[in-house]
């Protein structure tokens, strides 16, 4: 029992009550208290509302027409997405692999140079949370009046508060699982279809999902959320380095923090910060950003609005809290962005799989072909004695319109092609399968295997050819010894 | 000192850190942390879901069957609505092939490819177990891939194969012929063979026609009793000497000889060759008549179909 007691003079077991003094200094924000953050304006937050503004492509994105079709359509009935005059088939799949990538790494090189400007700016948690409590507000007043109303009884007045907030919350949720929904299906039917009863279950689904998700995370998880829920939370934080700039409190100014007080007359002696506790009363996610940088902090930047204004009202300058690096702060160099490797590893990543994304994008092959060759025989002799190998063409046709394909097929003199003298009509957006044989004399066959190109075409109504080839191989009896 | 020695709230040595009174060696004690609140809402949602589910789907264990649930769920009223879907689907297709002979399937892309898709399974049911999975044939069996037809590869003589099955007949000629006669016609197959049917010696060609092996081997020997106008042909199932293809397997003189000693299908020869293809047509067999003919679709589209 008594490991911990190491001195035999003390009576006081000193380590462990170390740690429990610690512990009371140590506020974890498990969401017992609703955090109600004051709304301010400022440089910052206009910037916010700006960058939230990008989302409203999402709201409406669905209801862009492009030659008389939904602009951007992921039509997963028929497998096929549409994205303005492109279509793309999952045989192109391979381009979201690069978009994926091309987004992960963005989201890495923008922590890294700025910090978590995702979290802060544009991620649906904030800003469908920014949204929620500028409701909040507007129906319940400041944040003073709010935690009044949370604690005072249910009455008829706040009963109707409540409601009409909570029912403007569900609209919200409901307007966000309907917009998701409508990319997935004509969006201007949908609106008709979703109320009558007549669209697809999962239409359903997806929107109860996304409503009560939306209006438990906006509207009671929060910050929460960003807390103890989200694994972005996690990665962004140890992408972060010396150079990265953030909101940071400038210590050196700042301390010792000390009140204005009005009877001293003259000079300040204390440091910048007047402890007007401002920059904590807005943030979001209830943290105190002069205890320097840590997990709950989204980087929304509402505090340098909130310290700014403190700062131009004491006739101090700006910029006691502001976006700066670890190296700033500590009167380091500060290397310049291009001198930094990171950036150039992430720049290159980012222009890898964006060029290949182009790239797919613009030599989207109007057809496609596999060739299976048959393996139950490999080949049979024919009573003219020839040998026959026997093909299944899987012919991707990626236009709108039906193409009639002709087959051709080469790689020896004597080979005859049956099965395909008639060209193959193909439908549009799909795999049409055809079954042809080759077939070669047996003594003009020199080799136990040899390739076999099939190369396929057809006419388009532009005029245009549409063509592409694939090679198999043609087996036979291993040839006689003589 | 006992291990566990509690110190009850009310001479709590630590008043007002919200402890449960529970103290260990002196200091280390037990707080009363709430769980965090969405941890809560987690756990009574999950609560509320379960009720919910219990109610809507079979979940409670009681007598032999759970309690059903409201909504009427079940894993093979599921599976049966599946099978109902994917018949009703098929329903369609084979709607239109019942009325359609095999070769106005042939020349339908469309319905040709159903008709292959779901004779594949029937092919693999009762098919495939001697002429292999692709109709590469097995010893004995013939190949069904290529073009060399004992009875014809139209779709009718295809049908009537399927649907009758086939058993042949070939005297054992041990008694009939001298040794060196069996060997001049052993010989005279494999030239022929080898040949694609010029090759065949005259003494064999003589033999050939004298002890009668015309009359099922046709004239020619490629095993044609009667050639029709349409390019079909009359046989009884005697093999075509003329092309590459042995009959039975692994072919050669050896080969040969055997087949013309003991002949084939013959009841009291104990070397005989055995060469029966059962009835499939029903009540003999198990296949309707739509089976057949999508069976005769597949063969035909094997690589050999005439
Ligand atoms: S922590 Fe997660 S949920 Fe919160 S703002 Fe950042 S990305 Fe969004
Ligand atoms: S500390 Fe400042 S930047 Fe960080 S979340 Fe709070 S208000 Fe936003």
């Amino acid at each position: 029992m008594a490991q911990l007691k190491t001195d035999p003079e003390s009576t006081t077991p000193v380590a462990v009550d170390a740690l429990y003094a610690e512990a009371d200094d140590w506020h974890v924000n498990a969401g017992g208290q609703t955090i109600h953050a004051k709304r301010i304006t400022g440089r910052w937050r206009t910037i916010k509302w700006a960058m939230a503004s990008v989302w409203l492509i999402y709201l409406l994105g669905p209801y862009v027409r492009w030659n008389g079709q939904q602009a951007v359509l992921f039509d997963i009935p028929n497998r096929q997405y549409h994205l303005f005059s492109v279509t793309v088939l999952p045989q192109d799949f391979w381009m979201l692999s690069l978009l994926l990538l091309f987004f992960a790494i963005l989201l890495a090189v923008m922590t890294a140079l700025v910090g978590r400007v995702w979290c802060g700016f544009f991620c649906f948690q904030t800003v469908w949370t920014d949204i929620f409590t500028w409701i909040e507000e507007r129906l319940e007043g400041p944040p003073a009046a709010r935690r009044k109303l949370d604690a005072a009884p249910m009455s008829r007045e706040k009963l109707k508060v409540r409601a009409i907030k909570h029912g403007l919350w569900l609209l919200i949720g409901f307007l966000t699982g309907f917009s998701f929904v409508a990319w997935f299906t004509d969006a201007p039917t949908l609106w008709w279809t979703f109320f009558t009863g007549q669209a697809n279950g999962a239409a359903y689904i997806t929107v109860v999902l996304f409503t009560a998700g939306t209006y438990v995370l906006a509207g009671f998880l929060r910050e929460q959320t960003c807390f103890w829920l989200c694994p972005y939370a996690r990665i962004q934080g140890v992408m972060l380095d010396r150079s990265t700039i953030i909101p940071t409190y400038d210590e050196h100014r700042g301390e010792p923090r000390g009140r204005v007080k009005h009877e001293e007359g003259g000079e300040r002696t204390s440091g910048d910060c007047v402890d007007c506790n401002q920059c904590v009363a807005v943030c979001p996610t209830g943290v105190d950003i002069r205890r320097g940088q840590q997990e709950g902090c989204i980087t929304c930047a509402l505090c340098l609005d909130a310290c700014d204004q403190v700062m131009d009202k004491v006739g101090r300058p700006r910029g006691l809290i502001r976006y700066a690096s670890l190296d700033e702060l500590e009167g380091r160099r500060t290397s310049r962005l291009w001198l930094r490797p990171r950036v150039w590893v992430y720049v290159l990543i980012l222009g890898l799989s964006l060029s290949g994304i182009l790239y797919g994008l613009t030599s989207l092959a109007p057809l496609e072909l596999r060739v299976l060759h048959e393996r139950a025989p490999l080949f049979v002799l024919q009573s003219d004695g020839s040998i026959q190998n026997k093909y299944t063409l899987k012919i991707l046709n990626k236009t709108h319109e039906s193409l009639a394909v002709r087959v051709r097929a080469t790689g020896h003199d004597d080979l005859t092609l049956v099965g395909a003298e008639q060209p193959i009509a193909t439908a549009p957006g799909g795999v049409t399968p055809a079954t042809v044989f080759v077939r070669i004399p047996h003594q003009a066959l020199k080799a136990e295997q040899q390739p076999i190109l099939f190369q396929i075409e057809a006419s388009r109504t532009t005029g245009e050819q549409a063509a592409t080839e694939r090679e198999s191989v043609f087996v036979g009896p291993k040839p006689r010894p003589d | 000192m006992p291990l566990l020695e509690t110190t009850m709230a009310d001479h709590d040595l630590f008043p007002g850190e919200n402890n449960t009174g529970h103290v260990w060696d002196d200091n280390i004690r037990e707080l009363n942390n709430p769980p965090p609140r969405w941890w809560m809402q987690g756990f009574w949602l999950s609560i509320i879901w379960v009720v919910g589910y219990s109610i809507l789907y079979p979940t409670w264990p009681i007598g032999d069957e759970p309690t059903p649930g409201l909504l009427g769920w079940s894993q093979i009223k599921e599976y049966e609505q599946g099978v109902e879907r994917i018949e009703a689907k098929r329903a369609q297709f084979e709607d239109q092939i019942r009325n359609l002979t095999a070769d106005q399937i042939l020349a339908d892309p469309g319905l040709k490819q159903y008709t292959l898709a779901s004779a594949k399974v029937l092919f693999g049911d009762n098919c495939a177990a001697c002429h292999g999975s692709g109709g590469q044939g097995n010893p004995g069996y013939p190949v069904l891939a290529d073009d060399d037809w004992l009875y014809g590869g139209t779709t009718a003589k295809l049908a009537e194969t399927i649907t009758g099955g086939r058993q042949s007949l070939m005297p054992a000629h041990k008694a009939i012929l001298t040794e060196a006669e069996v060997d001049t016609l052993a010989h005279w197959v494999v030239q022929m063979n080898e040949t694609g049917g010029e090759g065949g010696s005259e003494a064999g060609w003589t033999l050939f026609k004298a002890k009668g092996c015309v009359a099922c081997h046709g004239q020619t020997a490629n095993g044609h009793v009667v050639d029709l106008p349409n390019g079909d042909f009359i046989g009884v199932g005697a093999a075509n000497l003329r092309d590459g293809i042995w009959r039975f397997q692994p072919g050669g003189y050896e080969s040969a000889r055997h087949t013309i000693l003991y002949g084939v299908n013959q009841k009291d020869v104990p070397e005989t060759r055995s060469a029966v293809m059962p009835a499939f047509a029903e009540p003999a067999g198990k296949l309707s008549e739509q089976d057949i003919k999508k069976l005769v679709v597949y063969v035909h589209s094997l690589g050999g179909g005439m």
